[in-house]
């Protein structure tokens, strides 16, 4: 038996099992991505056409009058605001509380690693139990705080919220992410004379690239995301756009309006998506950027 | 008082003392290597040095200036580190002028620095690449023109060779012995390889177990070992270290050796103290070097002694042939010229040149001095 003949065999079973792992990746894909769709079709479908017809047909009339609503006029609390003010609210939230959290996160990391102390880990696995908390428990007494220092029903109130909550996760992922970071340079930036925040700014932030965007992901999306803290804490100007996406598809007066509620829906998840496609991009960067040898 | 001065330093962590009262005075241009197993607390001692390790008790003084507490940026020294610890994100240039911006040289003098640093080690060509474009040996110069450029009074290596392959290493090697001679800086290496240690120091401090075993020349750590730890540790193959006895006879000492059939040869020992260890038991060291064979013996020595022995292997390595027996019931190794006729299984008339023996205690294992 002659080599060719080996590989031609090699090829032809490799091109039958790379046609089934597509065909079965293609028909996940269709799967997940199926309520999408269902979402997108019907908020560009008049009312009419949902009610009196089908879900998974595509519209005959097309419409964005659904999109316009949900964003500026739909009827949420009192005033017909759409999803706009909260909207701008979520983002005033989110931006500081994933910024602090991963800023505290890093020098942390950076302490808890390169600075170290008696009962660091002890420090450590506390902040680390902090994870583990149902948000649940802390709901009363996180409340009493938050009135106690006058933050209750604010914004800052409910980004001091998410960055306490937060620090936990940032904490131990810039701890692992440093412990593998070679102590020696810190030790050789020390010599160079450079100080605590120096060394960190100059030579720990610039390699820290790939966790940041973790971090950034991880925290933007849970906080985004979050409903609990928002509708335990928020006032009635500071609510963010999941407790306000509830409010307008819950409200029990009048017709349905699906079309407005899935264009409202599809609205809020926007920025995690936009977060995922744009900053999973440059993770990948970063990770190619330490195996690229010379 | 030398320009680094090391009195009395401890070092303990927690109840455990690592290092035990070091006293070493280093002076201007000298080029001190610390050597020792993993473990001995030679890098512990280098890092107290550098300021990155407090000091428990004692003192390190470098001009003069007491360094306790003083951090490790203000004591004018420079580092060079195993990992070499370039900073990634930063060009080579950059890495070399990091110390001096930290500092506060102004930019015009940091660039004239950088070129002349670059330029006496090579790596002009290489000021823009990041160190991950850089191969071993390149990183290794980066290394040491980030140390050279601060002009420092004490240059500190951490086993700055460990990480190279065999050739590169002794490339290097030359290459950081021939920088101390033309700048005349004042060296301190830490590093486990005795070869090393050997050929680029002015003196060696032996260190083991947190203790300084023998401070000295090279050629005082070869040849008068101060303990059998340091007359095996230095020198490659060791030094034979077995048991044997001292004899008196016409008034002279004379070793008693067991060969590979027990019976007592007596090779005269010219160490005149040794009469007082009539009859007792010592630990004989002989470097693998003075067994030869008698053509091949050292022509100076003035007391070549014949010992019969049974050859167990030998092995040819181009340069030497080594040659294994049994003295005093343990192996040995003689190291011959590349071109002699000798067999395995063979019985063969070796030379020792008892000049260079050493005697041990064989309780304490201290040197018996002469």
């Amino acid at each position: 038996m002659s080599g060719a003949v080996d590989t031609g065999v090699a090829i032809r079973t490799n091109r039958v099992t790379r046609t089934f792992i597509y065909l079965f990746l293609l028909l996940f894909a269709l799967f997940y991505l199926l309520p999408l769709a269902v979402m997108l079709i019907n908020s560009v479908k008049p009312l009419s056409e949902i009610t009196g017809g089908n879900m998974m047909a595509l519209p005959d009339v097309w419409t964005f009058e659904p999109w316009r609503e949900a964003w500026s006029s739909a009827q949420i609390g009192v005033q017909p605001t759409g999803l706009r003010p909260y909207f701008i609210n979520s983002i005033l939230i989110v931006v500081p509380a994933v910024a602090i959290s991963t800023i505290m996160g890093a020098l942390n990391g950076y302490v808890l690693t390169k600075w170290r102390f008696r009962g660091d880990t002890i420090l450590f696995g506390m902040l680390l139990f902090s994870c583990f908390i149902p948000f649940q428990i802390v709901l009363i007494p996180m409340a009493r705080v938050l009135g106690m220092i006058g933050l209750a029903g604010s914004v800052p109130g409910l980004i001091l919220v998410h960055v306490v909550y937060g620090l936990g996760f940032t904490t131990l992922y810039f701890r692992n992410y440093y412990s593998a970071f070679p102590t020696e340079l810190v030790r050789a930036a020390q010599i160079d004379g450079a100080g605590f925040f120096r060394i960190f700014y100059r030579i720990l932030l610039p390699l820290s690239g790939p966790i940041i965007v973790v971090t950034i992901i991880w925290q933007f999306t849970n906080i985004w995301n979050d409903f609990l803290f928002g509708s335990s804490f928020a006032g009635q100007a500071s609510q963010p756009m999941t407790v306000a996406l509830n409010n307008l598809v819950q409200s029990s007066t009048g017709v349905k309006a699906y079309n407005v509620h899935f264009a409202g829906a599809i609205l809020a998840a926007l920025p995690t998506l936009i977060v995922y496609i744009v900053s999973g991009r440059f993770f990948v960067r970063g990770l190619m950027a330490g195996s690229v040898k010379g | 008082m030398g320009l680094l001065d090391i009195s009395n330093v401890t070092k303990s962590y927690g109840a455990v003392e690592v290092l035990h009262s070091v006293d070493i005075s280093v002076d201007e241009g000298e080029f001190l290597v610390l050597v020792g197993p993993s473990g001995c607390g030679k890098s512990t001692l280098l890092s107290m040095i550098a300021g990155l390790e407090g000091i428990t008790s004692g003192e390190i003084s470098i001009k003069g200036r007491t360094m306790n507490g003083v951090h490790p940026s203000k004591r004018n020294i420079a580092m060079v580190f195993q990992s070499y610890a370039l900073y990634p994100n930063m060009t080579v240039g950059q890495n070399i002028t990091f110390g001096l911006e930290m500092h506060g040289t102004p930019k015009p003098e940091r660039e004239d620095a950088m070129n002349r640093v670059a330029e006496m080690l090579q790596i002009d060509n290489l000021l823009s690449r990041k160190p991950g474009q850089l191969s071993g040996g390149q990183r290794q110069r980066v290394a040491m023109g980030r140390a050279l450029v601060r002009d420092p009074d004490v240059f500190l290596f951490d086993e700055p060779l460990s990480n190279l392959d065999a050739k590169l290493r002794v490339d290097m090697r030359t290459e950081i012995k021939k920088l101390h001679q033309s700048l005349g800086t004042t060296i301190v290496y830490v590093t486990h390889d005795q070869i090393e240690a050997m050929t680029l120091s002015t003196r060696i401090a032996v260190m083991n177990k947190g203790y300084v075993q023998q401070l000295g020349t090279p050629k005082e750590i070869y040849d008068t070992p101060s303990n059998v730890f340091v007359a095996t540790f230095m020198g490659s193959p060791a030094m034979n270290v077995f048991p044997s006895r001292i004899v008196v006879k016409d008034g002279a000492p004379h070793a008693a050796v067991t060969g590979h059939d027990g019976v007592e040869q007596l090779l005269r020992f010219p160490q005149p103290n040794l009469a007082a260890w009539d009859g007792r038991e010592i630990l004989l060291g002989i470097r693998p070097e003075t067994i030869t064979d008698p053509e091949g013996a050292d022509r100076n020595a003035d007391h070549i002694a014949s010992l019969r022995n049974h050859i167990g292997v030998t092995e040819p390595a181009g340069s030497d042939t080594f040659v294994t027996m049994t003295l005093g019931g343990r192996d040995a190794i003689a190291r011959m010229r590349a071109d002699v006729t000798v067999r395995a299984g063979e019985v063969f008339d070796f030379a020792v040149n008892m000049d260079k023996a050493v005697a041990f205690d064989p309780k304490t294992e201290e040197r018996i001095q002469p």
